[in-house]
């Protein structure tokens, strides 16, 4: 033995898991949902990711380096993530200068003013996308056509969510959904490719069910009652059948808008999301209800965003309110 | 077997699947060479001082009582060698405080006369229960699983309190630690007749050996033996850490969970350790007290690891030159399992009755990387296995929060060390917890006196 043995209190084991491994295995689940958007939207795809994760590492480090005067924690993967988390929630054909502002707004301020990873009450991607929505509505609302893959001159159209909410027709089939090819977000289409990402981080336990089944389970619950009720207002008939309308229109909301993306990989964001299981369901289930709330009765044709946030907020209220189950209560 | 992991039980909160590194579970157990020195502590035990009864000058025989039993928790102290009282001075136990303690220069091994030294296995007892528990205090047996709780305490059950089993704790959770399944294997009918003593102490009706999976040869064994003692069920469970654990233990193998702030003895359960249940087949049938135990010495590195049976009072160093010498990597000791063990400042400390291990960790392992802020995971709250707070404890402790630590439940904590092995950020939260419980414990002592 070469030096005088190390002294420390038990437990004298690690499991070995770190933030580095939970931040790269959720970009590592990213990157399904990235090559389809590649295929679908070409060099604005590039563009914009590539725009949103340097602004965001960089900004990080400047940050902590010369603002702060701390050390930085660039290298943990959070900024990266939370970069890539903000180009899959813009439009493809995003002017940069937007895109440089909505880093700054979800590092600077939504993230390091509250004290860095781990302090931050809401999702720096989503609020920062929420700031560019109402600050530039025009630009934030315009979608490339998909399968045109041109940058500066693309034809725009509209969302699915957008062609159901206005209208009804041109609504995009299962296989489009399924496959990406519509238009919206940069990150949110294409829903086998994102529920393979959240398959990989169940699978590795990054995530667990329960935030993830609790969204998707209300959205669905409630769609499904509001398309089997009431189909006419909803440009839900597609059959004589009452419960065939309810399935289609309700898995058409699963499948279309960021629901996915925002369930798998924004809501289950650890930092702004309850710590107990019962917590997670809860705060699922609100996730779930304000997004249909939004996307049916509100002005928005989307309201996953809207729906986190206001979650987000009542995380701490959920945290302090819901506890885990004791072993066994009485006197202690 | 036919026993799949979905049918067999385990407890239902919280837990870790640490990598359990028995290294040594085939090593069958040896007998170490006599040291030349024996310390024997005084405070071996849970409760009172052991009184010593012999000088500096005085001759012992092995197995002779060298210090009493001070008032009813407290246990009696036998020489394990044979030899002369050299002093009786402190010295540094494993936690690194100075310890009164009887030094005996050992000189031959003459054991006393009365001690049945044969390896015959005697099954039947004619013994009335009292008796039985008063050998097993006149031996001096403690829980032998670490916490050292006098054994002849936990078998009599105050008035009005009744034991409905008697739970044989062969679970053996920590990583590295292969004693217990050592013991099950060579000394398993020994074993199950301990634990029809302790059940004829008590008038208990039900006895369970629980065994995690990973024993599947001593699972087997204890079944094929059982099956000749009526009452005793041999019960396979789940791997999960710390299933050990006195209440997690009663959960799995009853279903009954122990209330905050009681005893195993209020759902009806007395757990013993499957070491103390040999010790105490030992103190019953062979009149033989408690001077040796089982240490597993163990580490990657180590060029010789296993089992031993050592005499109390030799020092850890030479267990240590048994095992082959501590390896060049070596950067920390631990007394012990690698969840729940202490790291020795030195090998200098004497093995004592709660002795379970020696393990030599190198120094990838032994360094704790930094620790960075709480990322909000809630890996600590679904790894606590008495579904507490972890991470909202660190920080009420940083703050000194004693009174919300409190109310918190902060004294449910058993101190397994789920949550620090789960934090992604290192976050030293058990640290944390035990000065939360050291100093509500404290709160609570003085409120009562005043």
């Amino acid at each position: 033995m070469k030096q005088t043995p190390i002294v420390a209190m038990s437990p004298h084991l690690h499991s070995g898991d770190s933030v580095e491994k939970k931040m790269y295995r959720v970009l590592l689940a990213l990157l399904p949902a990235f090559g389809v958007s590649l295929f679908v939207f070409g060099w604005g795809t590039l563009i914009t990711t590539l725009v949103a994760v340097t602004a965001c590492v960089l900004f990080e480090y400047l940050i902590q380096r010369f603002v702060l005067k701390l050390p930085t924690t660039v290298t943990d993967g959070s900024a990266a993530l939370t970069g890539l988390l903000l180009a899959f929630n813009l439009p493809s054909n995003l002017p940069i200068w937007i895109i440089v502002i909505g880093a700054l707004f979800a590092i600077g301020l939504v993230k390091q003013t509250f004290g860095g990873l781990g302090n931050n009450p809401f999702n720096p991607a989503i609020a920062a996308r929420v700031f560019l929505l109402v600050s530039f509505p025009a630009q934030m609302t315009t979608w490339p056509q998909p399968m045109q893959r041109s940058y500066l001159d693309a034809l725009t159209g509209a969302t699915p969510l957008e062609a159901l909410k206005y209208h009804g027709h041109d609504l995009p089939n299962l296989n489009d959904l399924l496959l990406g090819t519509t238009g919206g977000s940069l990150g949110e289409i294409g829903a086998l490719a994102l529920l393979l990402g959240g398959a990989y981080l169940l699978l590795r336990k990054v995530i667990t069910w329960h935030v993830p089944v609790s969204i998707l389970g209300t959205v669905f619950l409630f769609t499904f009652l509001l398309g089997w009720l009431n189909p006419t207002s909803y440009h839900a008939v597609v059959s004589t059948n009452a419960v065939t309308n309810g399935l289609t229109f309700a898995v058409f909301h699963l499948l279309s808008g960021g629901l996915l993306l925002g369930a798998l990989f924004m809501a289950t964001d650890y930092v702004t999301s309850p710590m107990t299981t019962k917590g997670q369901l809860i705060y699922g289930v609100g996730i779930g209800a304000i997004t249909v709330i939004i996307r049916i009765f509100g002005s928005y044709p989307e309201g996953v965003s809207f729906a986190i946030l206001i979650m987000n907020a009542l995380t701490p209220l959920i945290n302090h309110y819901v506890k885990p189950t004791r072993f066994s209560p009485g006197r202690s | 077997m036919k026993t799949s992991a979905l049918r067999m039980k385990t407890f239902k909160i919280g837990g870790i699947h640490p990598p359990d590194y028995k290294l040594t579970a085939q090593h069958p157990i040896h007998t170490t060479r006599l040291p030349e020195t024996a310390v024997v502590l005084l405070n071996q035990h849970l409760g009172a001082l052991a009184q010593p009864l012999v000088g500096k000058g005085d001759q012992v025989k092995v197995g002779q009582l060298i210090a009493k039993a001070n008032g009813f928790i407290s246990a009696n102290i036998h020489a394990p060698v044979s030899g002369k009282v050299v002093k009786v001075e402190p010295v540094a136990d494993v936690t690194g405080y100075a310890q009164p303690a009887i030094h005996i220069a050992v000189e031959g091994d003459e054991w006393l006369e009365s001690i049945d030294r044969s390896d015959d296995l005697i099954t039947t007892c004619d013994l009335e229960p009292k008796a039985i528990v008063d050998r097993i205090f006149e031996a001096g047996i403690v829980g032998l699983g670490g916490a050292c709780f006098p054994t002849h305490v936990k078998l009599s059950p105050p008035p009005g309190k009744q034991a409905s089993c008697i739970i044989v704790n062969a679970v053996e959770c920590e990583p590295y630690l292969t004693t217990d399944h050592r013991l099950l294997l060579e000394k398993g009918e020994e074993i199950v007749v301990g634990l029809c003593l302790a059940m004829k102490a008590t008038n208990a009706p039900t006895g369970y050996i629980g065994i995690e999976a990973n024993k599947k040869d001593a699972i087997l064994y204890l079944q094929s033996i059982s099956k000749k003692y009526p009452g005793i069920q041999v019960v396979p469970l789940q791997m999960k850490y710390p299933q050990g654990g006195e209440k997690q233990l009663i959960d799995a193998i009853t279903g009954c969970r122990v209330p905050s702030g009681k005893l195993p003895i209020d759902v009806g359960a007395i757990v013993l350790n499957a070491s103390t249940t040999f010790a105490i087949y030992e103190a019953v049938q062979k009149k033989k007290p408690l001077i040796e135990r089982v240490l597993t010495v163990t580490g990657e590195a180590l060029t010789q690891p296993g089992n031993y049976r050592v005499r109390i009072g030799s020092p850890m160093s030479m267990l240590a030159e048994e095992a082959g010498g501590v390896p060049e990597n070596t950067a920390k000791l631990v007394a012990g399992g690698p969840m729940m063990g202490k790291a020795l400042s030195s090998l200098n400390s004497p093995v004592t009755k709660g002795s379970g291990g020696l393990l030599m960790l190198a120094s990838e392992n032994a360094v704790r990387k930094p620790s960075r802020q709480c990322i909000r995971c809630g890996k600590c709250i679904t790894a606590c296995p008495m579904g507490l707070e972890p991470h909202l404890f660190m920080t009420l402790a940083e703050f000194e929060a004693w009174d919300q630590l409190e109310k918190a439940h902060i004294m449910d904590c058993i101190e397994c060390g789920c949550c620090t092995f789960s934090c992604p950020s290192n976050r030293p939260l058990l640290d944390y917890l035990r000065i939360g419980k050291t100093t509500v414990g404290r709160l609570r002592k003085t409120r009562q006196q005043a």
